[in-house]
């Protein structure tokens, strides 16, 4: 359990100390959505129907922005050498890394889901299931992006590639998270969507790390 | 050891199949065509359009095919370490790739007259388009390295994790709207579709599925044959000094 | 009695033989230092013995049984020091340090980490602020952080000054006459009495 601390406390020390790169992602996640209403007009039962569709979307945009320097300022300085070689399975670093990108990424868009959620006109249930269906699906974009990250390692086209093999994976969690909210907001209820979800975030912890260890042990040959 | 495996075995599998597979495929294409294209009777619903039909569904079909046999190339290369996996699954992949986009294309032209639009987000032609992407991604992955090696081992990673998320890929898109007309061939309680227009079908499905194994061993050939120009240039260089 | 061994191995790599039926037999205390120039395959061979790379042909034995290179069992008896420092640019020495006692599986760093190389002035300073050399210094500090019986070293004195190379060409002997092993790649600039030596000269065919 050591190592998986030691690592998890340096990633979110480093998040700290590069607080503006961290927070990218967040502030990304508002302007891009402040350019909705300029798009498609103000008028609020607008913003209200596609509110939700639009924050998931973002959601996946703001989660891909901060991928590509997952693995890779690891990979550059030789520490990634170091967990390779770590006495330890490589499957639990990488999901100390997981747990970091998400607590400094994901979990700021859920704690800022109210706030969008308002800009957009949504109504008020939606300050609860938006920020409650954000938190089952980030970190499952987080795990699924490691993947694409690690194979991504060491090659020199970085942010478009990564969308291309990440964005299709991404799928399903946009396809269950807008109608988890969309649900409750109709008053149909998300329940089962929300299981769903659920049920995708531990398919992806099952997945993510042996993928993503086997990525990065390519990266190293 | 495979480290060592050279690929003669293959080019002689490979010479000896390719004059039948060629033959085959020359015979049935007219055959094919002239079933599809003439003796089938037009469909009493949607008239001549219903052709596209017998180009569109094996289309289709290969496409997945491609891909589940890229997967399974994958898995004996990650595995078994076996060099000429990765050479077929590479191989493979445009040709997927080309089957997909065909799929879309004659899905496309079959939409307009039947649902008077080109495009129309239903749960097939979405998850297609999905595996389109999906097979750009594999192709990319593996020409984003310099060293091929390198480009080959990620590109059958990420072939796996496709393959086990094309599944959950396709329950959610069904999931999120089903407007296309239900499979009609593979049925339980047998086909549905018309003998005279079966026939055809499989024909054009064995045309396509021929053509498909001509083009990945000249491919696969090609492939082969670039390794070796890369290797002896890696041998040149080596043998330069430093 | 043989400690370490390697019988007919062999490294491929980008479709190049890089070397095959490779030997060697490393008893306690022994060294082995690998010359030769550059693409020769002296970074192969220690990327291949830490595991990094699978060898296209080939045994590795310790203390007789045979093993692969990825168990983990053998990651927690090798340190393995390559051409990069890993050093944490926007972390400070010391923080680096833990780090590595951590990913180690160790509760602290022992202090004489900082002192073998002479960090503790630089303890509180964040990496990007030091020089090569004094970079060099913290990536092989890791050798003091968790002791481990198989040392590769990949050029490990590249951007170190005289004193510092004495200190390092100490510390390999500290380690040898306790008993440990360590495995050089070099250019000639360490320098260790009685090691055995491999000679990659003219490997490559």
């Amino acid at each position: 359990m050591r190592p998986f601390l030691a690592l998890l406390r340096r990633d979110l020390g480093l998040a700290f100390r590069h607080g503006a790169e961290t927070l990218l992602g967040a502030i990304f996640f508002t302007l891009a959505l402040s350019l909705f209403p300029l798009g498609v007009g103000a008028s609020a039962d607008i913003l209200a129907r596609i509110g939700a569709g639009v924050i998931w979307v973002l959601a996946l945009f703001a989660v891909l922005l901060t991928l590509e320097r997952l693995y890779q300022s690891d990979y550059e300085d030789g520490s990634l050498e170091l967990m390779v070689l770590a006495p330890v399975p490589l499957e639990l670093l990488v999901f100390a890394k997981c747990l970091a990108h998400w607590l400094t990424s994901g979990l700021l868009l859920v704690a800022m889901s109210p706030l969008l959620a308002l800009l957009m006109a949504l109504p008020a249930e939606a300050y609860w299931v938006l920020p409650a269906a954000l938190l089952l699906g980030t970190p499952t974009l987080t795990l699924i992006g490691s993947i694409g990250a690690a194979l991504l390692v060491g090659s020199r086209r970085g942010s478009a590639l990564t969308a291309l093999l990440v964005l299709p994976l991404y799928i399903p969690v946009l396809i269950f998270g807008v109608s988890a909210v969309d649900g409750y907001l109709m008053g149909l209820g998300g329940g089962a969507q929300m299981g769903i979800l659920g049920a995708m975030l531990l398919f992806a912890m099952a997945l993510a790390p042996p993928a993503t260890a086997a990525a990065l042990r390519v990266a190293l040959e | 050891m495979h480290g060592y495996a050279n690929p003669l075995r293959f080019q002689r599998i490979a010479d000896a199949v390719l004059p039948w597979v060629a033959v085959a495929l020359l015979v049935l294409t007219p055959i094919g065509l002239y079933q599809a294209l003439v003796l089938a009777p037009p469909d009493y619903q949607q008239g001549e359009a219903a052709r596209i039909m017998y180009v569109h569904v094996p289309a289709a079909w290969l496409a997945t095919f491609t891909y589940a046999l890229i997967a399974i190339a994958s898995v004996v290369a990650l595995v078994w370490r076996h060099p000429l996996a990765e050479v077929a699954a590479r191989a493979a992949a445009p040709v997927g790739a080309a089957f997909t986009a065909i799929a879309l294309v004659t899905g496309s032209v079959w939409g307009k007259p039947m649902w008077g639009t080109w495009w129309v987000w239903d749960a097939r032609l979405t998850s297609v388009l999905i595996l389109f992407f999906l097979y750009l991604g594999y192709i990319a992955l593996h020409d984003a390295f310099e060293d091929p090696a390198r480009g080959a081992r990620a590109a059958s990673i990420l072939a796996l994790v496709g393959a086990v998320n094309l599944p959950i890929i396709k329950f959610s898109v069904d999931w999120w709207n089903t407007l296309h007309q239900p499979s009609s061939i593979l049925r339980l309680d047998g086909p549905t579709i018309a003998p005279s227009m079966l026939w055809p079908l499989l024909t054009m499905v064995v045309v396509f599925k021929l053509y498909l194994v001509l083009v990945l061993i000249l491919r696969m050939r090609g492939q082969l044959a670039q390794r070796q120009i890369h290797n002896l240039r890696a041998r040149g260089a080596a043998g330069a000094g430093v | 009695m043989t400690l370490f061994e390697a019988r007919g191995l062999a490294c491929q790599r980008a479709g190049r033989l890089v070397f095959e039926q490779l030997e060697f037999a490393l008893e306690a205390g022994d060294a082995l230092l690998l010359r030769g120039p550059n693409g020769s395959g002296k970074s192969s061979l220690l990327r291949l013995l830490a595991g990094l790379l699978r060898p296209a042909a080939g045994v590795l034995r310790w203390q007789g049984r045979p093993f692969a290179a990825q168990d983990p069992e053998h990651r927690a008896r090798l340190h393995f020091v390559g051409h990069l420092d890993a050093g944490k640019a926007n972390l400070t020495v010391r923080e680096n340090l833990a780090f590595l006692a951590g990913l180690a599986g160790l509760a602290r760093l022992r202090e004489s980490a900082l002192e073998r190389f002479d960090l503790a002035e630089l303890a509180d300073l964040p990496v990007r602020y030091l020089s090569a050399g004094q970079k060099r210094r913290l990536a092989l500090a890791r050798l003091e952080v968790a002791p481990r019986p198989l040392w590769l070293l990949d050029e490990p004195a590249v951007g170190l000054d005289a004193t510092n190379r004495r200190r390092l060409e100490r510390l390999i002997a500290a380690h040898l006459a306790a008993g440990g092993l360590c495995i050089v790649a070099t250019h000639g600039d360490v320098s260790l009495s009685g090691a055995l030596v491999l000679d990659f000269g003219e490997a490559v065919a």
